[in-house]
């Protein structure tokens, strides 16, 4: 077994055990956390296989856009009396330690395989397919689907903005009802 | 080839789509059903990335983006719907929802 594959199968261990974590917890923002490790993971996971502009699309949009959506809308949901209280609990080291503790193992292999994993040994893996060939792919056989995705991102963003504006003029007009 | 062999990847893909799927099915909070539907996503993109480099084509990762444009929309439509429920009803229980009619 090389160096590699003992970082797979760490970095599976960890997406398992962090999404195990993140469906289990109870409490949301803790459950984003682990889910973020789980999607850090996965990133080490696809970087692995040789699929290094996968890799950093996991960390640019899922983790970096996606979740801090969750995360924006989960802090909006708690407004609140006791939402100062909350603030002041969240601070504390102790929400953090367990995401902190599967992130930490997940940077020693990023460090392993920067400084000790590749110049002596083979490539990740047999074949490392980079962004060029992606893009020629897209843009190639693949630019009916990527039409395709721009008109469903397209409606997802009007889908979005009509509930959302609606569920704010709601919110707003409950506000001047409630003041007077 | 000297790679992690796709049985393994697969296996791996398939652990943590089964594991959304029983986020899904275990959890009533509409926030943690979203999030389970994501790990199922994100399970099913890396069954596309590992087949991908198996057989060494650019097709799995152009496959994983098309996934996450899928992901990223249903987020955010989601997370719309999620507020609206959630000023309509005061509460994040899914169970609750059933009280709504046509």
């Amino acid at each position: 077994m090389s160096g590699l594959d003992t970082t797979f199968y760490v970095a599976a261990g960890i997406a398992v055990l962090s999404t195990v974590k993140a469906i289990t917890h109870f409490h949301a923002v803790r459950a984003l956390l682990y889910f973020i490790v789980s999607l850090l993971s996965a990133s080490v996971i696809f970087f692995i296989l040789g699929n290094p502009f996968a890799a950093s699309l996991e960390v640019i949009t899922y983790a970096g856009a996606i979740m801090v959506l969750f995360l924006f809308i989960m802090m909006t949901l708690n407004l609140g009396s006791r939402s100062i209280q909350q603030e002041r609990a969240w601070f504390s080291l102790k929400d953090g330690l367990g995401p902190l503790i599967l992130a930490a193992i997940l940077l020693g292999e990023l460090a392993y395989t920067l400084f000790w994993g590749l110049p002596p040994s083979p490539p990740p893996s047999a074949v490392v397919v980079d962004a060029t060939q992606v893009g020629k792919a897209l843009f190639g056989p693949y630019v009916v689907g990527v039409e395709l995705s721009s008109l469903l991102l397209l409606t997802g963003l009007i889908g979005a903005y009509h509930l959302g504006y609606r569920s704010i003029a709601s919110a707003i007009s409950e506000k001047k009802a409630g003041t007077q | 080839m000297n790679g992690v062999p796709l049985e393994q990847s697969l296996l791996l893909a398939g652990i943590l789509f089964i594991l959304g799927l029983m986020g899904v099915l275990i959890r009533r909070d509409i926030v943690f059903i979203l999030l389970s539907i994501e790990i199922m996503l994100n399970a099913s993109g890396l069954a596309f990335i590992a087949a991908g480099s198996h057989w060494g084509t650019a097709d799995g990762q152009v496959f994983y983006l098309f996934i996450l444009a899928v992901a990223a929309t249903e987020v955010s439509v989601g997370l719309a719907l999620v507020l609206r429920m959630f000023h309509r009803f005061k509460t994040l229980d899914a169970d609750a929802y059933s009280r709504m009619r046509g």
